[in-house]
């Protein structure tokens, strides 16, 4: 199992004490693996993705990435598991405001030490982007930008590919088409894939299918 | 900052018998300071005692002319030189404790001009010399001209000048010498305070003033005053009136009074025409004020009613220029009067402590 | 109603965020404190300046001086009185006190035009300043400094004395100074017409002279009041950028505020009223502070000032600061000035673009790059005016347009200039987090500019003003080397003694080198000729600046003088060219510098000077021994009566000189860290308000793979890299400001020109200092990075900003 996802418990601090969000949550995933996460919003879909990508620790439970416990990691191990073999794909862009998009391609690719140029030319070609390499973010429009996120992510040919709504700020028809590609090239470099989405209609064409409801998977 | 000169000058001032703090009568030969003390019957020597005392506080050589004009006009002019002594001692040079200065008036009916000089003691730039006689301060002064073997003082040439001011006077005596109060011995108080006083009060006058329109010949008659003492005014005694008359008859009258918180302390001489002089003491001489001139918001008297039973003498004083006021350092009233009454004539009027 | 509500939502802000509100309130109060601060220092030494010009009226008044030798004879006075003429003696001498020197001075109070506040001061008036033992009039400082001296007289404090000088009666003075019966001169009192020929006909051996220029103190002392004034310039100018930057903060902080408030109905108009409202508040607040620390740094400094103006130029400053109107009310000005124009530049945005709030960082970037071109293009124009100014202008005023023009040039070029930079070290970058470093510092550079600027004038200004102190210090050192070649300098008063003393004096020096002075007209202007004996002293060590051939030989014969460099500058001769001394034409053979004095002067050889000036005083004299045996001379010669205030021992006078330039050193020093302190406040003003962009371009790059701490590091190498380019670029603005200020704004301020003199370790100091001081404000917001709890990090994710 590429992951594995055991008892996870998460809280944050509210008002009146601790508000859990993620009350005993265990999933797994195979390298090469599409899964699908749906929820309402502050089900706790996105938090226990940025969990498992290790961006912040669970209270109780375990997550095993290739077998190794990775929530106890320290800020450096956890860094270079990201830069490494982890790639993220969120809602908000997150592209790097200050590099062109050439720059931001191949940013995470070169940072991991594994930057191939062909494939991150080929990533441009397909994603549509080979006209706006020397353009910066802001000057793209949003299914552009999500789709220097895809094509960052992927030029990394990381082990798992995290998205936290990737389409939600995209209409439906821009949606689909990124949808699309990311799937296609999420196949071709055999990396698993989670999905956060509240999209059952997108869901449905990965493999599998978690429903999070008040903090607690639904199958 | 010259504000603080003014001060400074004003505790010189203290100095000078004026209204001021008492520091009273302190011994028989000197006081506290070791200044000689005035002593009853004196016996004046001279040249010498038209000299300077530097062991005396204060001294003076005083000149005061009615004048009149080519013109037409009546003048008075007034010509004095003090000196003051820090120490009963005169020494060469800057230590020298002796201070000079003087003060020179002008009288017209419309005007007053006040010239005033002073000077450090030691260094040549003031001072009294006796044969020949010569006072002087910076380009004024009083030099003696007198015959061989005649009194210094028959003769004087007298110059000083102000700003806007100048005179030149030639002074010949028609009379001998007159030593006022007792034999020269002036008493200031009931309580003895007193100076050495002697006066030549029959001088006849020729000369020039100069006036910013022009110089202008006069003749007249003068009076000089030589008084010297170390004894300030009693702490009561706010200040004195003093009169200088020549009478139309050819008599001379000096007559003051010390004012104080009492009815005051009167002293006067009647001098007869040819020198014989009597002394008339407190309570023989009434002063009685009868009109008063506001001078810068002082109240100064200047019309003057004077009696003196024993001599049938009861005049009234009007003043040439009631605004003659000397706006020196030392501040007072001093200008030339007319009188009339029982006797008419001529003479000068000062009078302290009124600003 | 809802005003009051608006007003009490803003000041609400600042309730829940006490740190920023400090920010906002210390920034604005350190740039108002040290622009206070250094025209309270200004204020007080021109204050002193005045004082010791009015103290005693004498520089305005006309007096009768010597034709010859320095003492006038008491019969003059007195013949001059007797005459009728208005004058007053005066004695003039020094005294020295431990190692001070205090000018003395003696008046005759009953001539004197005017008398210092104190004198006769207790019961016994004028006898207790007569003396003995007389009494000395001083300023309570100085009174202070001589505390315990028993052998003076007892000291009376004068408010009207400027500091080092001491005023008593002049029986008292002459006594003290060994006098006699001479006197220094004589003062002529109001109303004393000048009558030369009947001068002539009483006291032959005095002249005329006329009043003193008021301004000669003044002139003397504005060459080290200039390197204050550039001070209080250039804090001016980083004041007001920090204040832009610390109300910038303000504004930014609270956008997310503001559009509550206005989504609550707040018309722009009103929230734009508010704000002003706020910031005068606050203004005025800071300005408060600001005043009170300028008047703990003046007074802090001001000793140090003070006794750097004494002595180098013998000018007295009190060492107390006084609060005057002038400084504090311009205190008060600069914080609302600033507040003010800052506040109006972001209430009219805030108005005017709604859009604004939810602007992209990188689009404000990408905008400002055409605001960058267009600022370089304007930084070049002024630039370029700057020198036609010098050109065109003439005098002080144009010297300081043309400073102003060139910093201003500077600071706008800087941002552009940086941008440049930064681009061409991004193409250049190998690696991706390098080229991310670049390129983000040049992300951050619209942010960072007003601070940066701030930190280019500090520096600049600080470099400039060091050279300028240093140059003046090595010349003026080298200058006294040269000028005092001798090892000893005799001034013994009077020619008979001098007479009666030279064989001694044969016999003790290696070289007896007489000195003769008289005052002489010089090219229609009151100045000094001097008579200089042919000698190797002087051929080897004279400073000439200029000279034709044969100098020396022709001015030994009599054929021509040497000037001075200000005569040359005044009456614009080179050698060569004639100048009138005393009305006879004579050649210029050369020209010498002469530091630190502002009238002019010319040399003549000893033998023509006294065949042509036979009464000229001759009791001057440079002895030339071995230096080593110096102490021992003075000794022997004091033993002969030789008094010690008669000697001058070079090697003395310079170890004097010298301290006086450590005390400058250390009051330009104190200000160096001081503008250096704030601009390094205003850099983590900027940094803060940037702190709240800086997220969402940070974030991305934590996600991807970089620890927190990492990136906080290199949050403090980009703002270490920024403020060492700005440094780097200030360097070479820092010199051409000293060089303006040196061979500009000098020349036409005093008549000479200062030789410039490079110190790359004073540069390599300061600009380590500036670095260090932009990295101890980048220290803050960077650890801020390295420990912001990953939660923050992640909402970036999620929330829209």
């Amino acid at each position: 199992m590429l992951l594995v996802v055991e008892d996870v418990e998460k809280s944050w601090p509210g008002a009146s004490g601790p508000v859990p969000v993620l009350r005993g949550v265990s999933l797994s995933l195979d390298a090469g693996e599409t899964a699908a996460l749906t929820g309402e919003s502050g089900s706790g879909k996105s938090t226990l993705l940025t969990l498992i990508a290790t961006l912040d620790r669970p209270d109780a439970g375990r997550i095993l990435f290739g077998g190794t416990d990775i929530t106890g990691l320290t800020d450096p191990e956890a860094a270079a598991l990201r830069r490494n073999r982890i790639g993220l794909v969120f809602q908000q862009f997150n592209l790097i405001p200050s590099l062109s998009v050439a720059q931001n391609l191949s940013f995470h690719a070169r940072l991991a030490g594994r930057h191939d140029p062909d494939w991150t030319d080929t990533l441009a070609e397909r994603l549509g982007l080979s006209p706006h390499l020397t353009k910066y973010p802001e000057q793209l429009s949003g299914g552009q930008q999500q789709r220097v996120a895809i094509g960052r992510t992927l030029a990394l040919r990381p082990d798992l590919v995290l998205a936290d709504e990737p389409t939600g700020n995209l209409d439906e028809a821009t949606g689909d088409a990124v949808l699309d590609l990311m799937l296609a090239l999420t196949a071709e470099t055999s990396a698993a894939l989670l999905m956060v989405t509240h999209s059952t209609r997108l869901a449905a064409r990965l493999g599998q299918r978690h429903h999070l409801h008040s903090g607690r998977l639904e199958a | 900052m010259n504000a603080d000169r003014r001060r400074l000058l004003q505790m010189l001032a203290c100095t000078l018998p004026v209204p001021a703090l008492g520091q009273g009568f302190a011994g028989l030969g000197s006081d506290a300071d070791g200044f000689a003390i005035p002593q009853p019957d004196p016996s004046f020597r001279f040249p010498a005692d038209h000299g300077a005392h530097p062991e005396f506080r204060i001294e003076w050589w005083y000149v005061t002319a009615i004048l009149d004009g080519a013109d037409g006009r009546q003048y008075g002019i007034q010509w004095t030189l003090f000196r003051s002594a820090l120490a009963p001692e005169d020494r060469a040079g800057w230590d020298s404790p002796q201070i000079w200065f003087a003060h020179a008036g002008l009288t017209t009916p419309e005007r007053h001009f006040v010239g005033e000089t002073l000077a450090r003691g030691g260094i040549g730039q003031a001072g009294v010399r006796t044969d020949p006689f010569e006072a002087w301060i910076d380009d004024w002064s009083m030099v003696s001209r007198a015959r061989p073997g005649a009194d210094a003082f028959s003769a004087l040439d007298l110059r000083a000048n102000g700003p806007d001011f100048a005179y030149t006077l030639a002074l010949d005596a028609e009379g001998p010498l007159v030593f006022q109060g007792q034999n020269g011995f002036s008493l200031k108080s009931a309580t003895g305070q007193a100076s050495y006083y002697y006066a030549q009060p029959f001088y006849r006058v020729t000369g020039q003033l100069d006036l910013p329109d022009g110089p202008i010949d006069v003749t007249g008659q003068a009076w000089l005053d030589r008084e010297w003492s170390s004894q300030p005014l009693e702490a009561n005694q706010t200040g004195w009136d003093w009169f200088s008359l020549h009478l139309d008859g050819g008599e001379k009258l000096m007559a003051f009074r010390l004012r104080d918180d009492g009815p005051g302390y009167a002293q006067a001489n009647w001098i007869t025409a040819d020198g014989e002089n009597s002394h008339i003491g407190d309570g023989a001489v009434t002063f009685t004020p009868l009109g008063w001139t506001d001078i810068d918001g002082r109240r100064v008297p200047t019309e003057w009613r004077l009696q003196i039973p024993a001599r049938g003498l009861d005049i009234a004083t009007q003043p040439l220029n009631p605004h003659a006021w000397m706006g020196t350092q030392l501040a007072y009233w001093e200008g030339p009067i007319s009188f009339s009454g029982s006797h008419s004539g001529r003479g000068y009027l000062e009078m302290t402590g009124y600003d | 109603m809802i005003w009051r509500m608006g007003l009490l939502a803003l000041l609400s802000y600042w309730r829940r965020h006490p740190g920023q509100a400090v920010t906002l309130v210390l920034g604005l109060a350190l740039a108002t404190a040290l622009w206070t601060g250094v025209q309270a220092i200004n204020a007080e030494a021109r204050a002193s300046y005045d004082r010791a010009a009015d103290a005693l009226e004498q520089t305005t008044r006309p007096s009768l001086v010597p034709s010859a030798g320095d003492r006038v004879a008491l019969e003059d006075y007195v013949t001059l009185r007797r005459a009728g003429w208005q004058v007053s003696p005066v004695i003039e001498g020094n005294l020295s006190a431990g190692d001070t020197r205090y000018s003395l001075i003696g008046l005759e109070p009953l001539t004197a035009p005017a008398v210092p506040r104190g004198a006769g001061t207790g019961a016994e008036g004028l006898s207790a300043f007569f003396g003995p033992p007389g009494q000395l009039l001083a300023h309570p400082d100085t009174i202070a400094a001589l505390a315990g001296d028993t052998d003076l007289p007892p000291r009376v404090a004068s408010p009207d004395l400027a500091p080092g000088t001491l005023v008593g009666d002049i029986g008292v003075v002459a006594g003290m100074l060994g006098m006699g019966d001479a006197l220094s001169s004589l003062t002529v009192l109001t109303g004393q017409p000048r009558d030369d020929a009947a001068l002539a006909e009483l006291t032959p051996d005095l002249h005329w002279q006329p009043p003193r220029e008021g301004t000669d103190i003044g002139g003397l002392t504005r060459s080290f009041h200039l390197n204050l004034t550039a001070f209080g310039l250039l804090s001016f100018a980083v004041g007001l950028f920090i204040v832009h930057g610390a109300v910038g903060l303000a504004f930014e902080q609270r956008r997310g505020l503001f559009r509550t408030l206005r989504a609550l109905g707040l018309t722009a108009r009103v929230l734009a009223l508010l704000l002003a409202a706020e910031m005068l508040l606050v203004a005025m607040l800071a300005a408060g502070v600001g005043i009170a620390l300028g008047y703990v740094i003046a007074a802090a400094l001001l000793p140090d000032v003070a006794a750097t103006l004494r002595g180098l130029y013998g000018v007295p400053v009190a060492g107390a600061i006084a609060l005057r109107p002038e400084w504090w009310l311009s205190g008060l000005a600069i914080a609302l000035l600033g507040t003010g124009v800052a506040t109006a530049q972001y209430v009219w945005q805030l108005a005017r673009s709604r859009a604004r709030a939810t602007a992209i960082p990188r689009a404000w970037a990408r905008a400002s790059e055409g605001a960058l071109r267009r600022q370089a293009v304007l930084a070049g124009a002024i630039l370029l005016a700057a020198p036609l100014i010098g050109l065109l202008g003439s005098g002080l005023a144009a010297g300081f347009s043309l400073l102003g023009a060139f910093l201003l040039g500077a600071a706008l070029a800087l941002p552009p200039a940086l941008a440049g930079l930064l681009a061409l070290f991004e193409r250049r970058a190998k690696t991706p987090l390098t080229e991310w470093l670049w390129a983000d510092c040049r992300l951050q550079l619209p942010g960072l500019s007003l601070a940066l600027m701030a930190l280019l004038l500090a520096v600049a200004a600080n470099i400039g003003v060091s050279t300028m102190v240093g140059s003046f210090r090595t010349t003026f050192t080298g200058w006294l080397d040269q000028r005092l070649a001798a090892e000893l300098y005799l001034n013994l008063g009077e020619d008979a003694r001098a007479a009666e003393l030279r064989p001694l004096l044969d016999a003790t020096a290696e070289a007896v080198l007489p000195i003769s002075a008289v005052d002489a007209d010089l090219a229609g202007a009151p100045g000094r000729l001097y008579g200089q004996p042919d000698h190797a002293t002087f051929r080897d060590n004279w400073p000439l600046l200029a000279a034709g051939p044969e100098v020396w030989p022709r001015l030994s014969t009599g054929e021509g003088v040497l000037i001075n460099e200000q005569l040359a500058y005044g009456a614009d001769v080179a050698p060569g060219d004639t100048v009138t001394v005393d009305g006879t034409a004579l050649p210029v053979l050369g020209i010498y510098s002469d530091y630190g004095n502002p009238r002019p002067q010319a040399i003549m050889g000893l033998e023509p000077f006294l065949t042509r000036l036979p009464d000229a005083p001759r009791h001057r004299f440079a002895l030339r021994v071995p230096p080593e045996t110096v102490p021992e001379v003075m000794a022997e010669l004091q033993a002969a009566g030789i008094r010690p205030d008669q000697m001058t021992d070079q090697a003395a006078l310079k170890q004097v000189s010298l301290q006086v330039f450590e005390r400058t050193f250390a009051v330009t020093t104190a200000l160096n860290i001081l503008t250096l302190s704030v601009a390094a406040l205003a850099i983590l003003t900027s940094l803060l308000t940037l702190a709240a962009l800086r997220l969402p371009q940070i974030a991305p790059v934590w996600a991807i793979g970089l620890t927190r701490a990492r990136l906080g590091a290199l949050e403090l190498v980009r703002a270490g890299l920024l403020a060492l380019f700005t440094v780097i670029l200030a360097l070479p603005v820092g010199l051409v400001l000293a060089w303006v200020l040196l061979a500009i704004v000098n020349v036409e301020a005093f008549g000479w020109r200062l030789p410039m003199h490079l110190f790359p370790a004073d540069w390599a100091a300061i600009c380590t200092l500036a670095v260090l001081a932009a990295l101890v404000a980048a220290a803050w917001p960077a650890r801020r990075i390295a420990t912001r709890p990953p939660a923050e990090l992640l909402r970036r994710f999620a929330d829209e900003r």
